[in-house]
């Protein structure tokens, strides 16, 4: 082969491989995009939620009321009746057939609804309110365009009756979109329209912040003390070992070690984020410890020399002027490692984070859910409003990681740009 | 010679890096407020023997040390002494620039704050002055004290570093080949200074540049692997040498 024909080859060569690359890039972000678009269509739905205009008549007499009642006595009061007949007003029924079904269009809530819109508005004591309740599951569906109302009437869960009342309010604009709220403060329910992430998003809340506080200074100090002060024998190589090791462990295993320990042992409340918090923490702890050591050893040992060399201790040495340097590198590796922390399903299982948990936890040791549970709990039921509300959790969950490690790049950044 | 206390007396000094002798018997003697020359092909051990001085090779876990160093006639080689203490007395520059990632101020600030030598900013800012106009970058930096130290020219660096290693005020500097990332121009500044500062301080200087040896120092020590082949005055050295080999490396034989 000429000298001519071999360099054409080589060039040909490097095209080759740049061609490769590019494509599996491409293929790489068609992929990305292809799962977001799946989510974001399946889930933008569970961000709005259905509502019925209904008139209702706050008449203080007949809900034997006193003038000006305070808030307590409001609450005290049955409102049932009257949400009942004001539901009734909605649409012309005749018999006990056709009144259930024209109430099952509303979520089983309707009398709490009432009752708070004129706890926040008393003006309408004694006068007639017109009310947006929120609709069942179904009419919420239906209403989105997701329910196949073109079905027989025996396969469908939405009687003929109910959709000749749909239709009826959707003719009188009495039916409204708005946006879901409820997604964002409720707990959960078995109700899909009433279910959110309230719950959920606290619980993996206080369990990134338990995360946080246990294992971020415990990997700092023992990555400074690894890297800076141990000496280099036997014993550290072995943990060195071990550090790799355990943070290849698969993340189920801490979920035993959680359960065996902390709960066995321990007797600590079991699916709450304390535990799960512990739990997590000793799964993230040598995932912060590789990157934050891999900082450390990246600060040239000329800095190290220089400060020693003008007297500084070898702690002042680590504290003043290699800690600083390596600062970008951990703190970005600590909140990548909490992501993947926030992210982990199966030790939260295990520990029993999986329990249908209603109210909304106020500190770390009440019993809750977290979000990636959330999702493995939703995506388990069959009706329709949980599928949209799994892949708006999926949604919410992804938008805390891109949060989180987009941050993770903006310190990395900021902290970096200073001195070079 | 201008002065013949001697500061800084190594006798049977044996170095090891694990099993690898760096330093064979080594009996220097290095005199008060001279430049003192190290010079000899690269792993002679000439930057081992500096960094002997000020106990830097601590910090290699696998070094180990024997024989006697003495500075003023005080044994510096036993457990007993205490480094940090040791390397305010011996200040020392490196082959690199090594500023920290800090303003000027804190590079040569530095040094007075940990050892407490200023109580209070005006005496601090006057330390810093006095250490930067010594180390002749006061002119060209006085303006932009707050700017980042890594941000000058690699000689002014350099100076920055001397100015960072006379902060603290110590007797002794010792240099490991400072001007070779320096080009020419960076280089005579270097030297232009050491000649100022060889009036208060005691300097040993590595070298791999015969000519800056015969410019900078009074007295010249020549190594090859791990033996001090001889040492004596500069002048003495270059002209003529009591050892063939000295002969052979500084007329460029071998080395």
């Amino acid at each position: 082969m000429s000298k001519e024909e071999l360099l054409k080859k080589r060039y040909r060569a490097e095209k080759r491989f740049k061609f490769y690359g590019l494509t599996s890039v491409i293929l790489a972000i068609l992929f990305v995009l292809f799962l977001v678009n799946v989510i974001f269509s399946k889930g933008k739905g569970a961000f709005s939620r259905t509502t019925i205009s209904v008139e209702v008549d706050f008449n203080t007499e007949k809900l034997e009321l006193k003038n000006n009642p305070t808030n307590e006595e409001i609450q005290d009061t049955d409102f049932y009746d009257l949400s009942i007949e004001s539901l009734l007003n909605v649409y012309k029924t005749k018999g006990l057939k056709e009144e259930k079904d024209l109430i099952r269009i509303f979520s089983p809530d309707y009398e709490i609804e009432i009752k708070n819109f004129i706890i926040e508005n008393k003006g309408f004591l004694n006068k007639t309110a017109i009310i947006e309740l929120t609709a069942s599951d179904d009419i919420d569906q239906l209403n989105k365009g997701n329910y196949p109302r073109h079905l027989p009437e025996e396969r469908r869960r939405i009687s003929d009756f109910q959709l000749l009342i749909y239709d009826k309010l959707v003719e009188d604009n009495k039916i409204q979109k708005t946006f879901n709220t409820f997604l964002f403060t409720n707990g959960d329910s078995r109700d899909p329209e009433l279910a959110g992430v309230g719950g959920s998003l606290l619980g993996s809340f206080f369990t990134i912040i338990v995360t946080l506080l246990l294992s971020f200074p415990v990997a700092i100090l023992a990555s400074i003390y690894l890297e800076e002060f141990a000496p280099k024998n036997r014993i550290t190589d072995f943990i060195e070992i071990n550090i790799n090791n355990l943070a290849a462990v698969p993340s189920i295993v801490f979920g035993l070690l959680g359960l065996g320990i902390l709960l066995g042992t321990f007797d600590f409340p079991r699916s709450t984020p304390l535990v799960a918090g512990i739990t997590l923490a000793l799964m993230t702890l040598p995932r912060i410890i590789i990157p934050c050591r891999a900082s450390l050893k990246a600060v040239p040992p000329s800095i190290r020399e220089g400060a020693l060399a003008v007297g500084a201790s070898k702690v002042q040495s680590v504290t003043h002027h290699v800690v600083p340097l390596a600062i970008p590198g951990t703190l970005s590796g600590t909140i990548i490692g909490l992501a993947q922390a926030l992210g982990e399903t199966a030790p939260l299982i295990l520990i029993g984070m999986v329990a249908f948990v209603v109210d909304l936890p106020s500190s770390p040791v009440d019993p809750s859910a977290s979000l990636p549970v959330q999702v493995y709990l939703w995506s388990e039921q069959a009706e329709r409003g949980f599928v949209e509300k799994t892949s708006a959790t999926i949604m919410i969950l992804l938008t805390f990681l891109i949060t989180m490690n987009a941050f993770a790049v903006y310190l990395r950044q900021k902290f970096e740009r200073r001195w070079s | 010679m201008t002065n013949n206390k001697v500061k800084i007396k190594t006798e049977k000094l044996d170095v090891f890096y694990g099993q690898k002798q760096a330093l064979k018997n080594v009996n220097l003697e290095i005199f008060n407020r001279e430049v003192t020359a190290l010079i000899g092909p690269s792993g002679c051990g000439k930057s081992t023997y500096i960094r002997c001085i000020n106990r830097m090779n601590d910090v290699i876990e696998t070094c180990k040390i024997s024989g006697s160093i003495k500075i003023d006639g005080q044994e510096i080689n036993n457990k007993q002494i205490d480094v940090v203490r040791l390397r305010e007395r011996i200040g020392m520059v490196f082959q690199k620039p090594n500023p920290f990632p800090k303003s000027i101020y804190d590079n040569v600030a530095y040094g007075p704050q940990i050892h407490g030598l200023a109580d209070h900013k005006d005496k601090l800012d006057q330390i810093v002055q006095t250490s930067l106009k010594k180390s002749a970058l006061w002119e060209e930096v006085k303006d932009r004290l707050d700017e980042p130290g890594t941000s000058l020219s690699g000689g002014q660096q350099q100076r920055l570093c001397i100015a960072r290693a006379i902060s603290v005020n110590p007797e002794v500097i010792l240099m490991d080949e400072p001007c070779s990332a320096l080009d020419p121009i960076a280089t005579a500044k270097i030297e232009e200074l050491m000649e100022e500062l060889k009036k208060t301080f005691t300097i040993v200087i590595v070298t791999h540049s015969m000519a800056q040896a015969v410019r900078v120092s009074q007295r010249t020590g020549f190594f090859h692997l791990g033996n001090l082949i001889e040492v004596d005055t500069t002048d003495k050295m270059f002209k003529n040498p009591n050892n063939k080999m000295t002969q052979d490396y500084i007329t460029g034989r071998f080395g």
